[in-house]
């Protein structure tokens, strides 16, 4: 039995003012656009979140008792989603009910909090897991952290933190010649299910699907179908992992993607011995084939699937040192709502924006770049967290 | 022009800018004559004309018109001005009895032998003083020759419509305050009306901040299009409430404001700044401006570590300049090279003691300016520390400088109300 894994990624940040100038210092306590944020959430859930999850729907409907995706929202995008457009959380609930997804653990504000504070790292995923158990009914079992980064730390956390299956990265620098397409389990542990990502596969339908100078161009779902069969005999276990936003955002209605989707599972289906399951219930069908040693930090992005993307330059690590440092002082003011505020300001996104690798990536940073540049991004940036500084400062919780 | 004050009998700041814009303009090329209320008996020495109101002999200056206007067609007046239908000396003594009747509150005193009282105070006669200064305003309108009208402030605003209505020639309105800025909420309205009537009737307004400039927009409802920008000086202890503002931060801020180019040394200024924030913390560094080196920087500055203590605006324009000079403690031009550099000056109208580089050519005027050598980084860091830790000497250095520059500045600013001047007669 071959399991096709698919797993969602839904986040949006909470994007900050492009004109917070230093002016605003220590006048002006409204960090966020709001019209951006609001107007970016509403148009993505018209291009996205609602013809996909009614699309979904309709295909859960369709194999009762068969069909299966799972989702990782994270806090800050459910949030959105509350305040902006409560419909597409509706949608994602109706879905909750089926019974037929489910909904993984990540760190609440999208945050690399693992890496800074692992105090505010387990805060925030037990923020997160609230959430979930409010809106969705379900406790979560698996954990994805963000951006897929990863370690054997984390795994060693996690596994004391009590979760059965991390998701991460099938990166070639861990992986050698080994295949992505069975259970592994991280370095150290004993309970723990590792899934890694096909990123070949993933990538056919997130990255490539309507690039026409690709020589797979058309992929239809009887093509992609076939690439899922042909593993048969040597993997058990395809990993889809993907932005949400690939259907409909980033791969527009007009390429076909909707199409392809719903014609995916019939496809898939017309080979007895394959199936579609979620994170939580691998381990009712497979063993941890070996363990793998990661050592180093691994994430989803970019070619190099490391942290270079959120870290590395000195408009990063200057922007995310400081914003860690004043963590303590920040919980000692017992305020939530300032707390709340400088929450959001982890979210990796704002350090992403400050990337300065133009090369590689830089067209994908560039899209989801709402600033002019890295630098405009870490000005602005820089401007508000002075701000709250200077909020900490007349508490008189910093010097 | 007409103004208020003018040196030696001076109360407020008008006095001084009336002075520096005179002269400004005479050393441009401009021919003037300066009104003003009176002399109080008192000589002043300046190399252009100055009519003192309170000696202008109505009677005889009146004589003097018809004289000269015998030959003219009186018709063309009379649908212009007020005083056209009396032409006739006791016509026109009728006249002022007349306004003296309609202005009851507004005592009108036709001294001796046709002359009016002034006082040139700010005493509770002022609004009266300030309607017979627009009579004066009207007489000389017909008697003087001139090109344009010029008249500083509300004081003066009806005596400069008067004068241009008589004359037919143009009127530039110059506003150092505004009644908003004087008064806040509690707007005397008859200041207000005189205000908004001389900036309705002028043909150009000049104000001396772009922060004056909106508020002349915002408040009474003139076009932008109207106003030229010419920067008087601020005393630093007022410099924030007359721009309207409040500093943001409660350290001291070290500017640099230009652009950011090799040319400029920005770079020089961020390793100073590194050096100045191992010894001083009360601080705050900003770097105004943009240029082809600002990426460069704010990755330095990074690496430095300097998120919480050094600052990029970008590019200011307008009041932003204003706002960011007034709140400015030290200001840093470290250029490499500089033809001249005029933002030490603009630095100074704030009453911001400058560090300028001795490469640029404005050290050569501005004697009493703290200078060194742009590639001498612990010296200028030296240099930021010492007028940082030392209110007294900061003063020092920014009130010396500033007496370097005055004249310098007045000469600019001739130098742009010449221009005012020029686009309004080639139009």
């Amino acid at each position: 039995m071959v399991s096709i894994v698919f797993y969602f990624q839904v986040h949006q940040p909470f994007r900050l003012k492009k004109d917070y100038s230093f002016f605003d210092i220590g006048k002006n306590h409204f960090y966020e656009d709001e019209e951006a944020n609001r107007s970016i959430l509403n148009k993505v859930a018209e291009k996205c979140y609602i013809p996909t999850n009614k699309l979904l729907l309709d295909l859960i409907k369709r194999y009762p008792g068969q069909f299966k995706v799972s989702f990782s929202i994270s806090g800050v995008a459910l949030e959105q989603f509350e305040m902006y457009n409560p419909y597409v959380l509706e949608l994602f609930q109706e879905l909750a009910a089926t019974g037929q997804v489910e909904f993984i653990n990540e760190t609440y504000f999208h945050s690399l909090s693992f890496l800074f504070s692992k105090k505010e790292f387990k805060e925030q995923v037990q923020m997160h897991k609230e959430k979930i158990q409010k809106l969705f009914g379900q406790t979560p079992s698996t954990f994805r952290n963000t951006e897929l980064i990863y370690h054997n730390d984390l795994a060693l956390e996690l596994e004391k933190m009590g979760y059965k299956t991390v998701i991460t990265e099938g990166a070639n620098q861990i992986l050698g010649w080994r295949s992505p397409n069975f259970l592994y389990q991280p370095t150290g542990t004993h309970k723990l299910n590792l899934l890694l990502k096909n990123f070949k596969l993933s990538d056919d339908i997130a990255f490539r699907f309507s690039n026409q100078a690709w020589e797979d161009y058309p992929l239809t779902a009887e093509k992609f179908a076939s690439w899922v069969h042909s593993t048969s005999g040597n993997g058990e276990l395809i990993n889809l992992f993907m932005d949400y936003e690939t259907f409909g955002e980033h791969q527009w209605a007009d390429t076909g993607i909707f199409e392809f989707m719903k014609a995916m599972p019939e496809a898939i289906y017309k080979k007895p011995d394959f199936q579609f399951i979620t994170p939580a219930e691998v381990s009712n069908f497979y063993t941890p084939l070996s363990q793998i040693d990661v050592p180093y930090y691994i994430s989803w992005a970019d070619l190099e699937r490391d942290l270079t993307a959120w870290l590395g330059n000195p408009l990063q690590d200057s922007a995310i040192e400081k914003i860690y440092e004043i963590e303590q002082a920040v919980k000692a003011s017992k305020d939530n709502n300032l707390i709340h505020t400088w929450r959001k300001l982890l979210t990796s996104d704002h350090f992403y924006y400050m990337c300065t690798k133009w090369f590689s990536d830089g067209d994908v940073h560039k899209y989801f770049n709402p600033y002019e540049s890295p630098y405009d991004a870490y000005v602005i940036y820089a401007n508000v967290l002075n701000d709250l500084i200077e909020i900490l400062k007349q508490k008189n919780l910093l010097k | 022009m007409f103004g208020w004050e003018f040196p030696p009998i001076i109360s407020g700041g008008l006095g001084t800018a009336s002075y520096g814009i005179t002269r400004g303009l005479h050393n441009s090329g401009v021919e003037l004559a300066f009104v003003m209320p009176t002399k109080r008996g008192q000589k002043i020495d300046v190399p252009f004309k100055i009519i003192a109101a309170d000696e202008v002999h109505l009677i005889k200056r009146y004589e003097s018109v018809i004289s000269e206007m015998k030959n003219i067609d009186v018709s063309v007046f009379e649908k212009k001005f007020t005083i056209a239908p009396y032409f006739t000396k006791e016509e026109y003594t009728e006249y002022l009895h007349q306004f003296r009747i309609e202005n009851k509150q507004k005592r009108l005193e036709l001294e001796q032998e046709g002359l009016l009282h002034f006082t040139g105070n700010y005493g509770k006669e002022l609004m009266s003083e300030v309607h017979r200064y627009g009579i004066i305003g009207e007489i000389l309108g017909y008697g003087e020759d001139c090109d344009i009208i010029h008249a500083h402030d509300w004081l003066t605003f009806i005596a400069g419509v008067a004068a241009k209505h008589a004359s037919g020639k143009p009127l530039v309105i110059h506003v150092h305050a505004t009644e908003i800025d004087r008064s806040g909420e509690h707007v005397n309205k008859e200041v207000f009306e005189i205000e908004k009537y001389g900036m309705e009737h002028a043909d150009k307004i000049i104000a001396v901040s772009h922060f004056t400039k909106n508020i002349i927009v915002s408040k009474y409802g003139i076009d932008a299009d109207k106003i030229e920008v010419v920067h008087n000086a601020v005393e630093k202890k007022h410099r924030l409430e007359r721009l309207g503002i409040e500093k943001n931060v409660k350290e001291k801020i070290v500017l640099f404001l230009g652009r950011v180019t090799m040319q400029k040394g920005p770079d020089y200024f961020v390793e100073a700044a590194y050096k100045v924030l191992q010894k001083y913390k009360n601080v705050r560094f900003v770097m105004a401006g943009s240029g082809d080196l600002l990426t460069r920087m704010i990755l330095r500055v990074a690496s430095l570590r300097m998120l919480d203590k050094f600052h990029f605006t970008g590019f200011l324009k307008g009041i932003e300049v204003e706002k960011m000079y007034a709140t400015s403690d030290v200001y840093v031009m470290p250029s490499v090279s500089e033809p001249f550099g005029i933002s030490p000056f603009e630095a100074l109208l704030y009453d911001v003691p400058a560090i300028i580089s001795k490469q640029s050519g404005v050290a050569e005027v501005l004697d009493n300016a703290i200078k060194v050598d742009f590639w001498d980084i612990d010296r200028l860091a030296e240099m930021m520390l010492m007028l940082l830790e030392d209110d007294e000497l900061a003063k020092e250095v920014a009130e010396k400088s500033k007496g370097d520059m005055e004249f310098i500045h007045w000469d600019f600013a001739g130098e742009k109300i010449k221009i005012v001047y020029k686009t309004i007669l080639n139009n």
